[in-house]
This record gives C-alpha cells, structure tokens and sequence, in this order.
C-alpha cells in the first residue's frame, strides 16, 4: 500500500475512545512485493544486526521452563500456550541456532533445526504484535534472567524490515514518520491547538521560544485527545516559573517506529526532539505521560543519537517528583484514596516506580496500591502498538479485565496513571465494559491541585 | 579391550575432550561478540551493583511464586539431588580424586588440607531415587503442561534422557540388580560420557551460562534502576 493510499482508504478515527486508524475492511498486513525468500532473509539479518553479546548469550541460555507464561498477561487472561513470551520469539532462536550460533554448522547438519520460512513469520505476526506489549513482566520472571521483552523488539526489527507489520501499526508509524504524527496532529494542527487552548483557557502556552530551560513535549494522543493535558503542563510550568517551551519542530514524543519495529523511523523521529532541544539550548527534556516515549528518548535516545545527550530526559512523573523534593511545587491535599496504575515503560521498565508516588504523597492522597503492584503491575494491554490494531481488540480485552479487577480489589476512589496510551487503553476498556472507573491523569491532578506560594 | 576398559580409558577422554572444547567452542564463540556501549546517562552509576541478580535469580519474586512453586520445588528437589548423589558418593569422590591428582599432580585432601565428607551408600540410594522421581515429575509435567509441551524441543527431551541415564545405571549398578557388574559400571561410565559429549550442545549449558546472562541483564536493568 503507498503511502498516501494510507490516508485516503484507511482514514484516521479520532471519535472512538481509542484513537487509531479506522477498522480496515481488508487488511494489508504485509507491506511492499518483495519475494517471500528475501523476507525471511531480511528479517533474519535485521534481527542479529543489533545482536550483542547479551543478545546471543539470551539465545543459548534458555531451558524451556515455561515460566515466563505465568507472568504474561496473555497467557494468565486466556491459558493459551502460544502467548508463551519465548514462544512469541522461536522463529528467531530458530533461525540464530540455525544461521547464525557457535554450534549452527551442527544444528544445519544434524537438521535439529528447519529454515524459517515466511508463513511462519506471518503466524508469528499476531504474537510478536497482537499478544505482546514488551511490558517486560516476563523478564522479571526468567530465572535464567533473559530480558524476554528486548528479544522481542529486536524481532519486530526483522518483522519490520520484512514488510510483515500489522496493518494499523504500520499505518500510524507510516503517517507518523511522514506527517511528524501517527494521529494527525501535524506541526499545523498542533500549532492551532496551541492557539485555540491559549484563548479558551486564558493561559500563556509558551511556543517556539528560541531559547529555553525546559523543553516539553508530547503525545499526539494528549494533543488530539486530551488537550487539557497541554494546558496542564502550561499551568504547571508557568506557576514554576520556568524559562519553558514547546516547539513546534519537536513536540511529538511518541515513536510508532520504535514500536512497529523500523530503527530507520525511530531514529528520526528521535532526532527531532534532540534537535529542537538542542536549537533552543534547553538543559532539561520533558517527557509527557507516555511510557515508550521514555524508553525511547531516555533510554535509546543517546544511542540513537550517537553520543550522550547534551540534556537530562525525565518523564514528567519524575519532573513533577523532583520539583515536590525540591520544594518548589506544593499542591492542595486531595482528599480521596487513589490507586497507582504503573506505566510499564516508566516504572518496571524505566526505574521511575518511586516518581509518581512521591507526587500522589504530595497530593495528599490516601495511595491503595495494586496487588501485584509497582514494578510487577499488570499492564493495561494497550502498549507496545497493542491499542491501534484492531484485530486484536478481543484479546485486548481480555487482558484487560485482569486489570479491572485489580482496580477493583483496592476499592479507590480515583484510579490515576502518568501515560496517555494507557489511559486510552483504559476510556476504551470503561466504554467496552461499561464500567464505572474512569482513570485520570497525574499531571492533570497536579494542575488542577497546585497551592499558591 | 572390553566395554569397561573403553569406557574407563579412551571414552572417557573423547568425552572430556568434547565436552571441554565444545564449552569453549560456545563460549567463546558468544563472548567474542561485540557489544555497543549504552550512551544513556545511567540513573546509578554503579552498574555493577546488578550483578546482585545472579543470586536473587535463583528465586522468583514473591508475586510469581504462587505460579510457580511446583516448577520450583521440582526443579530444586532435582538438581540439589544430582549434586548430593555426585560430590558426596564415595566412589565419585575416588573418581574425582583419581582426575585431580593426574591434573595436578595432588588430590583434594592434599590440596585443602581436610578430607571431602561423604554419604553412606543407602543415603545416596534414597537421594537418587528422589532425585530420578523429581525428573520424572519434571518430564510428565513437560509433556501434560500445554505451555511446556509447545516449548520442548529435541534438545529438552535428549538432556532429560542424558540426565537421568547416569543417575538410573548408577543405582543399577550399586543395587546389583543387573548382573555381570562390570558391564552395569561400564554402561554408567558411558552414560557419563554421553551427558559430557552432549552437554555444550544443548540447553544443559544453562549450567554455565544463565551466570552470565543473569549478571549482563542485572547490569543493564541496574543502569536503568529498573526492577531486577
């Protein structure tokens, strides 16, 4: 499918509590004509292209114990054994012990393993995509201490690469690359937005300022579904009086090519943020509520770029935190019994567990924690790219009721998060189930609670 | 040259001799890679502080265990046993003295001064027989379990076969319940070796590298100040 056949047959749906690519009446979830050889080839090659050491040592070390099941969301909401974190990965531990390991000559010889073929990789298609949110529970479990998760993304690598990426999450990352935004919200768009928030809610939202201490940034599902998100973080760094901005040639924190699997993609839309940080001399990068766009600017963004970043990265639990420590921000006590839900690329994933807490403290909030909860909180089901693809929206919401009835148990008032993909995740379960819970947003609480000093 | 003068002589120095090589062979041939440094600017700095993984790996977090216990206790019972029933069983320690004192030129009591305790005979029947019990569990429940069914391989079923030979000869052999002697001994000095020639093929490398892997993931996470 070319790219603008993107826009015109699969139109963006933006009036559904998830925001994504309509339904597609037929689905193109292999991208390009290459012949089927040369994309198991290419998968193959773009899989071990980034292989290191650790990499190749997580192939030779696992012992089939099944283990990693159990602490998938997947496999606990359905018994399926296909949803296995490992298994979701077998055509590429098949094809390293074939191709590429120390001992691939006898694996070839004694034929203990067959060549990956492309039907293959397209059955794996919905496992590596659909049943996976590189949540990372699984890596917390292996007892041989395999990080489950980052095999995983370095499989969609290959997937990528072989053209074999679902249908919307290929689109959203396609029209993100091309358009600076997987949901439309273009540097127009954003810049409109900016304009009609200022006047609506009578606030000073700083934009393009040539030069600035903090530079903030965004998700394009808090721009094109929850602006108030927007103004928040203006009310927020106003009453802190920061010399801030957000810029128009780097606002979109989100990286669709992270998740489809396209290193190309990432590192582009990466290098906006680093280059609008840059250009306006910013010391501190502020990530919004989403938990990829951490693990892609904090934790890849350096990598990407080649050297370490000339600016400290925090998400904006951990600003939020820092200023609370710091003194700087006091909020008005909240009274209400709250739970935490843990975005897992922030907290498990990121080791910014601590961050949010030491806000929803500041809040005054009587916290009700998960069981299990913090780093080994269930994720919503959404991340990873999971919410844009409808075909997986019945797994999803299975998935999903573990973390109703998590909620649930802690009878809170208020369920609150610091990632906008899973408060999406959780609008479309509330509207699926028609439940009661409708999660908030901390940075919005914060806005909404600061004390006059 | 009969079957036990084979499998006492030149079978066991093919076997030591694959079994050597072809750890290194692996070995080397993954810890060779390269690896790209992680620009990151660490939250902790003292990343070797992850290393703290390789030891807590070896029980899950208290929110899995509920999930995981029989798996566990399974797998504990097994391997402690196999352990106990190879450095605490007489001959084993004589065997193992007998290698040291070629290697070295002394044997362990010359070496550390104290002699290796060891276990009555009957006591060493009772921990294989629990052990090969724990491995049968492990085997039926790898064939019943949906999820460990889809996972298994070759590889799962031969190292299960290759782990249990020696533990089942070796009883045999003790018991006396297959005469003429020499042969039961030879056949578990061969199924000695064969678990040797196998081992740095398959997943019983584990052995060596979950160490490894353990302490890379623990560094990696510990930069992070992710949850180990």
């Amino acid at each position: 499918m070319s790219a603008t056949d993107v826009d015109t047959v699969h139109p963006l749906e933006l009036e559904q509590p998830r925001f994504s690519v309509k339904k597609p009446e037929v689905r193109h979830d292999r991208q390009g004509d290459t012949p089927d050889a040369q994309r198991v080839e290419r998968a193959m090659r773009n899989f071990v292209r980034d292989f290191g050491r650790t990499a190749a040592l997580y192939m030779e070390a696992c012992v089939h114990c099944g283990m990693c099941a159990e602490a998938c969301h997947f496999y606990v909401a359905t018994g399926k054994p296909e949803y296995t974190p490992i298994w979701k990965i077998e055509p590429f531990k098949q094809a390293y012990k074939r191709e590429y390991g120390p001992f691939a000559f006898f694996f070839r010889l004694l034929n203990l393993k067959s060549k990956v073929t492309v039907g293959q990789l397209q059955e794996w298609q919905e496992l590596l995509y659909d049943s996976c949110t590189m949540c990372g529970r699984c890596s917390l479990i292996c007892p041989a201490g395999i990080d489950i998760s980052s095999l995983v993304a370095l499989a969609r690598h290959g997937m990528c690469e072989a053209g074999l990426v679902p249908h919307e999450l290929w689109a959203v990352a396609e029209r993100a690359q091309r358009q600076g935004s997987p949901l439309g919200a273009t540097p127009k768009v954003f810049k409109e937005r900016i304009e009609w928030l200022a006047d609506e809610h009578e606030i000073d939202i700083a934009l393009d300022k040539p030069e600035a201490d903090v530079l903030c940034t965004l998700s394009s599902i808090e721009i094109m579904k929850y602006p108030q998100s927007i103004v928040a973080t203006a009310k927020i760094m106003n009453h802190l009086g920061l010399a801030w901005t957000f810029r128009s040639d780097g606002y979109e924190a989100t990286n669709f090519g992270m998740l489809a699997g396209n290193a190309e993609w990432q590192k582009d839309m990466s290098m906006k943020l680093i280059e609008a940080a840059v250009a306006c001399g910013a010391r501190t990068l502020v990530l919004p509520e989403c938990g990829h766009a951490y693990g892609a600017l904090r934790w890849q963004g350096a990598n990407v770029y080649g050297r370490p970043l000339p600016f400290q990265v925090m998400h904006i639990s951990e600003f939020l935190a820092q200023q609370v420590e710091q003194g700087r921000l006091k909020l008005k006590p909240l009274a209400k019994s709250a739970t935490y839900h843990d975005p897992c690329q922030v907290s498990r994933r990121g080791g910014a567990t601590a961050a949010a807490r030491t806000v929803l403290q500041a809040l005054g909030v009587e916290l009700r924690e998960m069981t299990p909860g913090a780093d080994a909180n269930w994720c919503c089901g959404g991340g990873g790219g999971v919410v844009t693809i409808h075909r997986a929206d019945a797994l999803r919401y299975k998935v999903f009721q573990l973390k109703m009835e998590q909620i649930e148990r802690t009878q809170a008032e208020v369920p609150v998060t610091a990632c906008s993909n899973c408060r999406q995740t959780f609008d479309d379960g509330q509207q699926h189930f028609h439940w009661d819970k409708t999660m908030h947003s901390l940075l919005e609480l914060v806005a909404g609670n600061l004390e006059p000093t | 040259m009969d079957l036990l003068d084979f499998a006492r002589g030149p079978g066991m120095q093919y076997a030591l001799f694959v079994f050597v090589f072809g750890i290194l062979w692996r070995l080397v041939g993954v810890l060779l890679l390269a690896t790209k440094p992680d620009l990151s600017e660490p939250r902790r700095p003292a990343c070797w502080k992850g290393m703290r993984m390789v030891l807590s790996r070896f029980w899950p977090r208290r929110e899995f265990l509920q999930r995981t216990l029989a798996t566990e206790a399974l797998g504990y019972t097994f391997h402690i046993g196999f352990l106990v029933v190879l450095v605490f069983f007489l001959p084993h320690l004589l065997f193992l003295e007998d290698v040291f004192k070629r290697l070295i030129g002394t044997n362990l009591h010359g070496l550390i001064g104290v002699s290796w305790p060891y276990l009555s005979g009957g006591v060493i029947m009772v921990v294989g027989a629990v052990t090969v019990a724990a491995l049968i569990a492990l085997l039926v429940h790898r064939v019943t379990s949906p999820v460990k069914r889809l996972i298994s391989n070759f590889d799962d079923y031969f190292s299960w076969l290759v782990t249990v030979a020696p533990l089942i000869t070796g009883m045999m052999a003790y018991a006396h319940v297959w005469r003429p002697y020499p042969t039961v001994l030879a056949l578990h000095l061969l199924s000695v070796e064969l678990l040797l020639v196998w081992f740095p093929f398959g997943k019983l490398m584990h052995a060596l590298t979950i160490f490894a892997v353990r302490a890379a993931t623990g560094m990696a996470f510990e930069r992070k100040g992710a949850a180990l």
